[in-house]
């Protein structure tokens, strides 16, 4: 049995503490905002957060995530959050829509570190998400907007 | 009004409290009444096939096209609720039931081997019959940049019905004349301060027949229609909420894994399933064969999906790898090549004057080769279906650009009529036409079928998708043109060379031998505005038993590339300048030069780049529309290409949705250059070489370029926006490599030297 912080709720898991996190959020505790996309941490489409920090769930076993917090973007909330999810709306950033839980989720990660980011600073954190439909200058602007700046 | 025969009687209350609208008799080839009556809740009204409006004045939009990224849940709600003056804020949107009225005509019209400047008899004639018969017998299909073009007087007569309906409906009952009332987002206003919310009206509604003549709005009336209304779908896919094929969670779920041949299109001979299936978790551990032209493959079935991939580990296989086994992308390119080099005429798609003699006369000629690679289609979203066999019913969850042919391929597997079969479509994780095919529906039902009773879930992991595509046929291009004295083009021959990729289509899905020659591996080489003095532009269709699909634009994809380049060299051997060298060709061509000159003055064409930079234009009309591009670029110390700038017009006829139409160049322009820097499916024998974003890299955030658009004003219908920004990236970026370094690259994915 292992005990996750899940979205802020005490929660106890009982699979195989070396299934992976991202499909034990997925099938066992039926959250499917996270995405499967590569299965190598490759493509960031399965980016929760665990302890505060952007983690590849395909690749980390639900044991080691035991006794942490995990968030995933169903549970992503406070102002910055508000933030990005306005500026998101605002800006049509989205497309087909599969990535983005990954790019919001990375995006809330770097706006906690750095909440004026440089564009250098958007390059290193969300270059480890993959879009094939394009957003990425509207997942840029969206960034500068929920920081509070101009893109 | 009366009819004389009536399918259902006007304004009764179902037995359910569903109020049945007067669904009369339209002429037989009318699209806007579905053969049933669609479903509604209590209170809801369907007016016709597009529309149901709720007692509280919600508007449920019909959605018969696949929302993959291009925002078709907003642009077409958006043709109808204009015409419907409904309250944008109640809009929202239910995906359409199989039905012919939701075929697709524009797609299989426009897919005719005719040049955009044709307007003779023949190709109207061609167009009406076509028209005609694809309303019977066509497919709902959403692709070729068609959603739009097909749907804009369909939809938007089926919300100015709805809206005559109302107002009729509010003129009874308040006495007045019809005439006298209007209507404004979402209320009948009439004469003496009357109001009524839509809503309110629906059942007053139900006793108004469908109107036999429809009035449209004047573009001066457009309230919707070319604003940039935001997307109906940011919410749900920003929440995590939106239902994508592997979010549905129907109960008892199983979930499958699967592992396919890793030569394409061959098949289990045997395999050994004793370890897999006292795997934990495992229900059934089976053989799939190859369907619609996909691979077979050994299945599992788990309680959890972790199970069934772990357990598809432990089974042993024998595979038949049948006739692919010798198949070698790199003697592929060798052997298109050489059929051009044997002189191969190909199918001439367009020949003016006599290219042969003009040749012959010139002062100079420049002749070169072009090639372009297999490329695979990488959707974010993985191929996935979820299928249901219960009760002889079958239940489906798939993204799919195609879900009628979805619908036939698993009755076809579980032997079950097309009736007994429900498709759900669900939000696609972008589709690029890896979609429009059907192998993995087939499959997942072929699947499901052993474990009768409980859904199952079929997921491909990544490495299986990479390797078991529809590519993009690899194609060679063989260029001469003739130059007079003075630098003007006299002559332009082009013959390209590459699999057809509509007769295996035909013959994968429909059993059908193809006729007449595949437009999609031409287009781009032909159908293009240049004022060639003599030209001959013909394509080679070479038969090989690789399975080719669509990939977005089609043969435009490598065509505008190899016709860009190779017009830039010739520019160059002219000693003019690109955009001038292209605007000369365009002088009876007032719409392309526009779009060209357009972007010239955005991007500063006429000055110079910032030192160690460069800038490249590209020129291409593709479904309908035309787009210019200037891209500039700079060579990093690693010798690899870093485009800086992209700028980008399009004249798509009346822009519907401006800034989803500026979305979707930048989204063209992203997949267009992750290609052309990236894009490259090797395959040894029969077995594709990559296998991951490692191996097969994606455009990433730190290399895209800052994007400009402008879309031009027009007045004209709709055209295609889905794909044309994707055509012009790769050569404009190829140009301006050439004008920074000298090298000129006439082969995909670009490297230089």
């Amino acid at each position: 049995m292992t005990p996750i912080q899940l979205n802020g709720q005490p929660t106890q898991v009982d699979v195989e503490p070396d299934a992976p996190l991202l499909w034990v959020l997925r099938a066992e505790l039926q959250l499917t905002g996270t995405k499967f996309g590569c299965g190598m941490a490759l493509c960031g489409a399965c980016t929760v957060h665990l302890d505060g920090v952007p983690t590849r769930s395909c690749v980390t076993p639900l044991g080691s995530a035991a006794g942490k917090s995990v968030t995933t973007i169903e549970g992503l909330q406070g102002p910055v959050a508000d933030a990005l999810r306005a500026a998101w709306t605002a800006l049509d950033v989205v497309q087909c829509g599969y990535c983005q839980s990954g790019q919001i989720m990375q995006a809330h990660a770097l706006l906690t570190v750095h909440p004026q980011p440089t564009d250098e600073q958007i390059d290193e954190a969300m270059s480890g998400i993959i879009c094939r439909c394009g957003t990425y200058p509207r997942v840029r602007a969206a960034i500068h907007q929920a920081a509070g700046r101009k893109a | 009004m009366t009819t004389t025969r009536r399918r259902f009687i006007l304004g009764t209350v179902a037995a359910a409290g569903a109020l049945v609208l007067g669904w009369s008799v339209l002429p037989p080839r009318q699209r806007l009444l579905t053969d049933d009556p669609l479903p509604v809740e209590p209170g809801q009204a369907a007016f016709n096939g597009w529309v149901k409006i709720g007692a509280d004045g919600a508007v449920t939009v019909i959605m018969s096209k696949s929302e993959m990224g291009q925002g078709v849940l907003t642009s077409l709600s958006m043709l109808l609720a204009d015409e419907l003056d409904a309250d944008w804020g109640r809009v929202t949107t239910e995906m359409a039931p199989i039905d012919k009225i939701y075929n697709n005509i524009s797609v299989v019209v426009d897919g005719l081997p005719f040049h955009p400047d044709s307007q003779g008899l023949v190709r109207r004639v061609a167009s009406h019959l076509t028209a005609k018969a694809m309303g019977h017998v066509g497919v709902m299909m959403t692709g070729g940049s068609s959603s739009v073009k097909d749907l804009w007087l369909p939809m938007r007569e089926a919300g100015a019905a709805a809206r005559q309906m109302l107002l009729a409906a509010a003129a009874q009952q308040w006495g007045v004349a019809l005439a006298d009332c209007r209507t404004e987002r979402g209320q009948v206003l009439g004469p003496s301060g009357q109001m009524a919310g839509y809503g309110s009206l629906v059942a007053a509604a139900a006793l108004v027949g469908v109107p036999s003549s429809i009035r449209l709005k004047t573009p001066a009336e457009f309230k919707l229609i070319g604003q940039p209304m935001h997307r109906l779908d940011s919410q749900a896919k920003i929440t995590g909420s939106g239902q994508f094929g592997m979010d549905v969670l129907p109960p008892d779920l199983l979930y499958a894994s699967v592992t396919m041949c890793p030569t394409l299109g061959g098949r289990v001979a045997r395999f050994d399933a004793t370890q897999a299936t006292t795997a934990p978790g495992v229900r059934h551990v089976l053989a799939v064969e190859p369907l619609h032209g996909g691979t077979g493959g050994v299945a599992v079935i788990a309680g959890r999906p972790w199970q069934a991939q772990r357990a598809l580990g432990a089974v042993s296989v024998t595979w038949d790898h049948g006739a692919l086994a010798t198949f070698n992308s790199d003697a592929v390119m060798t052997q298109l090549a050489q059929t051009l080099e044997d002189g191969a005429k190909g199918f001439s798609y367009y020949s003016t004057g006599d290219a042969d003699a003009a040749l012959r006369g010139a002062a100079r000629t420049v002749s070169a080769e072009y090639r372009a690679p297999y490329l695979a289609h990488a959707t974010m979203e993985p191929m996935n279906c979820t299928v249901l066999l219960k009760d002889g019913q079958a239940t489906v969850w798939v993204p799919t650009q195609v879900p009628s042919m979805a619908r036939n391929a698993v009755a076809g597997v579980l032997g079950l009529k097309p009736e007994a079969v429900t498709v759900n479509v669900m939000l696609l994780g972008g589709g690029f036409g890896r979609r429009l095919e059907v192998d993995f529906i087939a499959q997942a039902a072929a699947i499901a079928r052993a474990a009768e009773g409980s859904p199952v879930q079929t997921v491909w992991s990544r490495e299986q998708d990479m390797q078991h595509d529809f590519y993009r046929p690899a194609c060679v291009s063989r260029f001469t043109a003739g130059l007079s004295a003075q630098g003007g083009l006299l002559a332009w021959k082009n013959t390209s060379a590459g699999q057809a990729i509509m007769p295996q289509v035909l013959k994968r899905n429909f059993g059908l031998p193809s006729g007449g020659p595949d437009k999609t591996s031409a287009e781009g080489a032909f159908d293009q505005p240049y004022e060639w003095p003599a030209a001959r532009i013909a394509h080679e269709a070479v038969d090989l038993p690789l399975q080719v699909g669509f990939w977005r634009a089609v043969g435009h994809s490598h065509q505008a590339f190899f016709k860009e380049c190779f017009l830039d060299e010739v520019a160059h051997a002219a000693q003019a300048d690109p955009v001038a060298f292209r605007a000369s060709l365009l002088q009876r061509h007032p719409r392309h030069l526009a779009v060209l000159q357009k972007v010239a003055s955005m991007s500063s064409w006429g000055q110079p780049a910032a030192p160690g930079r460069a800038r490249g234009v590209a020129l291409h009309e593709s479904f309908g529309s035309v787009v210019a591009q200037v891209a500039e670029v700079s060579v990093r110390a690693d010798n690899s290409i870093q485009v800086h700038r992209v700028w980008c017009t399009i004249d798509c006829g009346t822009p519907v949705n401006p800034q989803l139409i500026v979305q979707q160049l930048e989204s063209g322009i992203v997949f267009g250059l992750s290609a052309a820097l990236y894009g490259q499916i090797d395959i040894v024998n029969g077995q594709v070489q990559a296998s991951n974003f490692h191996d097969q890299a994606a455009l990433r955030m730190n290399e895209c370029p800052a994007v400009e658009c402008a879309v031009m004003p027009s007045t004209e219908p709709p055209e295609g926006v889905g794909e044309p920004g994707l055509p012009p990236i790769a050569p404009a970026v190829a140009n301006a490599l050439f004008a920074l370094t000298g090298q000129r690259l006439r082969s995909l994915p670009l490297r230089l030297a």
